[in-house]
Protein backbone atom coordinates (compact mmCIF):
# COMPACT_ATOMS: atom_id res chain seq x y z
CA UNK A 1 0.00 0.00 0.00
CA UNK A 2 1.43 3.42 -0.84
CA UNK A 3 0.12 5.31 1.58
CA UNK A 4 1.12 4.20 5.12
CA UNK A 5 -1.83 6.04 6.51
CA UNK A 6 -4.19 4.03 5.13
CA UNK A 7 -2.87 0.90 6.85
CA UNK A 8 -3.45 2.44 10.13
CA UNK A 9 -6.77 3.90 9.45
CA UNK A 10 -7.89 0.22 8.14
CA UNK A 11 -6.47 -1.10 11.83
CA UNK A 12 -8.07 1.47 13.70
CA UNK A 13 -11.44 0.82 11.96
CA UNK A 14 -11.69 -2.66 12.69
CA UNK A 15 -10.51 -2.62 16.26
CA UNK A 16 -13.24 0.31 17.03
CA UNK A 17 -15.64 -2.45 14.90
CA UNK A 18 -14.20 -5.38 16.82
CA UNK A 19 -14.93 -3.38 19.95
CA UNK A 20 -18.18 -2.04 19.26
CA UNK A 21 -19.17 -5.46 18.43
CA UNK A 22 -17.86 -6.78 22.11
CA UNK A 23 -19.65 -3.91 23.77
CA UNK A 24 -23.14 -4.70 22.03
CA UNK A 25 -23.25 -8.05 21.94
CA UNK A 26 -22.00 -10.07 25.47
CA UNK A 27 -23.80 -10.44 28.49
CA UNK A 28 -21.04 -9.43 31.22
CA UNK A 29 -20.94 -6.07 31.99
CA UNK A 30 -16.84 -6.16 32.13
CA UNK A 31 -16.54 -7.27 28.61
CA UNK A 32 -18.30 -4.04 27.58
CA UNK A 33 -16.29 -2.17 29.19
CA UNK A 34 -13.09 -4.07 27.52
CA UNK A 35 -14.85 -3.23 24.23
CA UNK A 36 -15.60 0.26 25.23
CA UNK A 37 -11.74 0.42 26.27
CA UNK A 38 -10.68 -0.69 22.55
CA UNK A 39 -12.74 1.55 20.85
CA UNK A 40 -11.11 4.50 22.99
CA UNK A 41 -7.85 2.86 21.91
CA UNK A 42 -8.94 2.40 18.19
CA UNK A 43 -9.47 6.42 18.55
CA UNK A 44 -6.20 6.92 19.71
CA UNK A 45 -4.48 4.84 16.82
CA UNK A 46 -6.20 7.74 14.54
CA UNK A 47 -5.26 10.59 16.47
CA UNK A 48 -1.43 9.52 16.66
CA UNK A 49 -1.88 8.05 12.69
CA UNK A 50 -3.07 11.41 11.49
CA UNK A 51 -0.21 13.80 14.04
CA UNK A 52 2.51 11.12 11.79
CA UNK A 53 1.25 11.74 8.57
CA UNK A 54 -0.54 15.09 8.84
CA UNK A 55 1.32 18.53 7.52
CA UNK A 56 1.98 20.17 11.00
CA UNK A 57 3.96 17.19 13.43
CA UNK A 58 5.78 19.76 15.48
CA UNK A 59 2.65 21.77 16.63
CA UNK A 60 1.91 18.36 18.93
CA UNK A 61 -1.61 18.98 18.61
CA UNK A 62 -2.85 15.09 17.78
CA UNK A 63 0.07 13.59 20.38
CA UNK A 64 -1.48 15.47 22.99
CA UNK A 65 -4.89 15.01 22.20
CA UNK A 66 -3.96 11.29 22.45
CA UNK A 67 -2.59 11.69 25.71
CA UNK A 68 -5.09 13.66 27.66
CA UNK A 69 -7.56 10.86 26.10
CA UNK A 70 -5.35 8.15 27.40
CA UNK A 71 -5.84 10.06 30.79
CA UNK A 72 -9.80 10.53 30.61
CA UNK A 73 -9.93 6.34 29.11
CA UNK A 74 -8.27 5.06 32.54
CA UNK A 75 -10.74 7.54 34.54
CA UNK A 76 -13.43 5.72 32.80
CA UNK A 77 -12.43 2.68 33.08
CA UNK A 78 -11.58 2.90 37.03
CA UNK A 79 -14.86 4.58 37.58
CA UNK A 80 -16.85 1.52 35.00
CA UNK A 81 -15.07 -1.09 37.25
CA UNK A 82 -16.13 0.30 40.58
CA UNK A 83 -19.55 0.58 39.21
CA UNK A 84 -19.52 -2.71 37.73
CA UNK A 85 -18.31 -4.41 41.77
CA UNK A 86 -21.10 -2.19 43.28
CA UNK A 87 -23.77 -3.73 41.22
CA UNK A 88 -22.33 -6.93 41.60
CA UNK A 89 -22.42 -6.47 45.15
CA UNK A 90 -26.21 -5.10 45.22
CA UNK A 91 -27.36 -7.86 42.81
CA UNK A 92 -25.05 -10.47 42.66
CA UNK A 93 -24.56 -10.20 39.15
CA UNK A 94 -23.15 -8.80 36.26
CA UNK A 95 -25.37 -10.33 33.35
CA UNK A 96 -26.54 -7.36 32.00
CA UNK A 97 -29.51 -9.54 30.62
CA UNK A 98 -30.36 -9.54 34.62
CA UNK A 99 -30.57 -5.91 34.95
CA UNK A 100 -33.73 -5.00 34.37
CA UNK A 101 -34.64 -3.35 37.28
CA UNK A 102 -35.24 -0.11 35.45
CA UNK A 103 -37.33 -1.60 32.81
CA UNK A 104 -41.04 -0.52 32.38
CA UNK B 1 4.93 0.27 5.33
CA UNK B 2 6.50 -3.28 5.70
CA UNK B 3 6.41 -6.12 7.29
CA UNK B 4 6.82 -5.48 10.95
CA UNK B 5 3.20 -3.26 10.41
CA UNK B 6 1.28 -6.23 8.87
CA UNK B 7 2.70 -8.62 11.81
CA UNK B 8 2.05 -6.06 14.83
CA UNK B 9 -1.19 -5.18 13.01
CA UNK B 10 -2.31 -8.74 12.82
CA UNK B 11 -1.30 -9.42 16.33
CA UNK B 12 -3.38 -6.20 17.98
CA UNK B 13 -6.17 -7.17 15.85
CA UNK B 14 -6.62 -11.05 17.06
CA UNK B 15 -5.66 -9.93 20.56
CA UNK B 16 -9.04 -7.73 20.29
CA UNK B 17 -10.63 -9.85 18.66
CA UNK B 18 -9.95 -12.40 21.26
CA UNK B 19 -10.61 -9.86 24.03
CA UNK B 20 -14.25 -10.21 22.89
CA UNK B 21 -14.74 -13.72 21.66
CA UNK B 22 -13.10 -16.02 24.17
CA UNK B 23 -15.49 -17.38 26.86
CA UNK B 24 -13.72 -17.02 30.37
CA UNK B 25 -13.29 -13.73 31.53
CA UNK B 26 -9.69 -13.76 32.55
CA UNK B 27 -8.41 -15.04 29.11
CA UNK B 28 -10.50 -12.34 28.14
CA UNK B 29 -8.29 -9.67 30.46
CA UNK B 30 -4.92 -11.74 28.60
CA UNK B 31 -6.42 -10.83 24.97
CA UNK B 32 -6.83 -7.47 26.18
CA UNK B 33 -3.28 -6.79 27.36
CA UNK B 34 -2.01 -8.21 24.35
CA UNK B 35 -4.41 -5.71 22.01
CA UNK B 36 -2.86 -3.11 24.21
CA UNK B 37 1.26 -4.04 23.72
CA UNK B 38 0.42 -4.23 20.13
CA UNK B 39 -1.44 -0.69 19.89
CA UNK B 40 1.73 0.42 21.90
CA UNK B 41 3.98 -1.33 19.30
CA UNK B 42 2.12 0.87 16.62
CA UNK B 43 2.45 3.94 18.60
CA UNK B 44 6.17 3.47 18.36
CA UNK B 45 5.95 2.75 15.38
CA UNK B 46 4.70 6.20 14.22
CA UNK B 47 7.34 7.56 16.27
CA UNK B 48 5.57 8.40 19.15
CA UNK B 49 8.02 7.00 21.16
CA UNK B 50 6.02 9.24 24.75
CA UNK B 51 2.64 8.27 23.74
CA UNK B 52 3.85 4.26 23.46
CA UNK B 53 5.63 4.08 26.70
CA UNK B 54 2.46 5.86 28.37
CA UNK B 55 0.22 3.21 26.91
CA UNK B 56 2.33 0.53 28.07
CA UNK B 57 2.27 1.58 31.55
CA UNK B 58 -1.40 3.15 31.69
CA UNK B 59 -2.90 0.41 29.95
CA UNK B 60 -0.67 -2.89 30.27
CA UNK B 61 0.36 -1.81 33.15
CA UNK B 62 -2.65 -0.14 35.33
CA UNK B 63 -6.17 -0.66 33.44
CA UNK B 64 -5.28 -4.53 32.10
CA UNK B 65 -4.99 -5.03 36.48
CA UNK B 66 -8.29 -3.28 37.15
CA UNK B 67 -9.83 -5.45 34.94
CA UNK B 68 -8.41 -8.44 36.51
CA UNK B 69 -9.28 -7.37 39.50
CA UNK B 70 -12.51 -6.47 38.91
CA UNK B 71 -13.02 -9.91 37.37
CA UNK B 72 -11.91 -11.69 40.61
CA UNK B 73 -13.91 -9.73 42.84
CA UNK B 74 -17.37 -10.43 40.65
CA UNK B 75 -16.17 -13.98 40.70
CA UNK B 76 -16.48 -13.15 36.57
CA UNK B 77 -14.15 -16.02 35.59
CA UNK B 78 -16.93 -18.32 35.57
CA UNK B 79 -19.03 -18.56 32.85
CA UNK B 80 -22.53 -18.92 33.33
CA UNK B 81 -23.97 -22.05 32.64
CA UNK B 82 -27.43 -20.98 31.38
CA UNK B 83 -27.02 -19.63 27.32
CA UNK B 84 -23.62 -18.52 26.08
CA UNK B 85 -21.82 -15.50 26.62
CA UNK B 86 -23.78 -13.74 24.60
CA UNK B 87 -26.66 -11.89 25.12
CA UNK B 88 -29.80 -12.24 23.49
CA UNK B 89 -30.04 -9.75 20.76
CA UNK B 90 -26.43 -10.31 19.90
CA UNK B 91 -27.28 -10.72 15.96
CA UNK B 92 -28.65 -6.60 16.00
CA UNK B 93 -25.44 -5.94 17.58
CA UNK B 94 -23.23 -7.71 15.13
CA UNK B 95 -25.13 -5.89 12.10
CA UNK B 96 -24.60 -2.61 13.75
CA UNK B 97 -21.02 -3.07 14.17
CA UNK B 98 -20.48 -4.71 10.57
CA UNK B 99 -22.18 -1.85 9.61
CA UNK B 100 -20.13 0.86 10.75
CA UNK B 101 -17.05 -0.84 10.00
CA UNK B 102 -18.40 -0.65 6.49
CA UNK B 103 -18.78 2.43 6.45
CA UNK B 104 -15.41 3.47 7.97
CA UNK B 105 -13.98 1.33 5.94
CA UNK B 106 -15.65 2.94 2.91
CA UNK B 107 -15.04 6.41 4.13
CA UNK B 108 -11.49 5.75 4.71
CA UNK B 109 -10.64 3.90 1.60
CA UNK B 110 -12.65 6.65 -0.96
CA UNK B 111 -10.95 9.18 1.05
CA UNK B 112 -7.43 7.89 0.11
CA UNK B 113 -6.07 10.76 -2.73
CA UNK B 114 -7.09 13.26 -0.15
CA UNK B 115 -5.56 12.17 3.20
CA UNK B 116 -2.02 13.81 3.77
CA UNK B 117 1.15 11.94 3.34
CA UNK B 118 3.72 14.01 4.66
CA UNK B 119 6.80 11.62 4.97
CA UNK B 120 8.86 13.84 7.08
CA UNK B 121 9.69 12.67 9.88
CA UNK B 122 9.65 14.39 13.33
CA UNK B 123 10.41 12.82 16.29
CA UNK B 124 8.80 14.78 19.06
CA UNK B 125 10.88 14.65 22.24
CA UNK B 126 9.91 14.08 25.69
CA UNK B 127 11.09 17.81 26.31
CA UNK B 128 8.94 19.16 23.75
CA UNK B 129 6.27 17.57 25.13
CA UNK B 130 6.92 18.90 28.66
CA UNK B 131 7.20 22.38 26.89
CA UNK B 132 4.10 22.00 25.47
CA UNK B 133 2.22 20.79 28.17
CA UNK B 134 3.82 23.08 30.98
CA UNK B 135 2.72 26.07 28.19
CA UNK B 136 0.14 26.01 25.37
CA UNK B 137 -1.45 22.89 27.18
CA UNK B 138 -1.49 24.06 30.86
CA UNK B 139 -5.49 24.28 31.35
CA UNK B 140 -5.78 21.04 30.12
CA UNK B 141 -3.59 19.01 31.97
CA UNK B 142 -4.89 20.89 34.88
CA UNK B 143 -8.27 19.72 34.20
CA UNK B 144 -7.14 16.41 33.92
CA UNK B 145 -5.78 16.33 37.20
CA UNK B 146 -8.72 17.75 38.22
CA UNK B 147 -10.62 14.67 36.98
CA UNK B 148 -8.64 11.97 37.76
CA UNK B 149 -8.96 12.79 41.47
CA UNK B 150 -12.48 12.95 40.99
CA UNK B 151 -12.43 10.03 39.33
CA UNK B 152 -10.60 8.28 41.84
CA UNK B 153 -12.73 9.66 44.97
CA UNK B 154 -15.42 8.86 43.17
CA UNK B 155 -14.73 5.09 41.98
CA UNK B 156 -13.67 4.94 45.63
CA UNK B 157 -16.95 6.08 47.06
CA UNK B 158 -18.80 4.16 44.61
CA UNK B 159 -17.19 0.93 45.39
CA UNK B 160 -17.21 1.48 49.24
CA UNK B 161 -19.52 -0.89 51.16
CA UNK B 162 -22.48 0.51 52.45
CA UNK B 163 -22.95 -2.18 55.43
CA UNK B 164 -22.03 0.75 57.64
CA UNK B 165 -24.86 2.53 58.38
CA UNK B 166 -26.83 -0.49 59.01
CA UNK B 167 -24.62 -1.53 62.01
CA UNK B 168 -24.31 1.28 63.55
Amino acid sequence: MAQPLVGYLLVAAILFSVGLAGALTRRNAIVVLIGIELMLNAANLNLIAFWRYGPHPEALTGMMFAIFSIAVAAAEAAVGLGLVISIHRHAQTTDLDQMNRMKG
Amino acid sequence: MGFPFWLIAALTVAGGMAAVLLRNLVHCALALTIAFAGLALLFLQLDAQFAGFVQILVYVGAVAILVVFAILLTRGSETPKDGGVFSKTWGAGLVIAAAIFAVLAWAVLESRPGLPHETGTHNASVQEIGTALMGRYVLPLEIVALLLTAALIGAVIVALHEKKEEAR
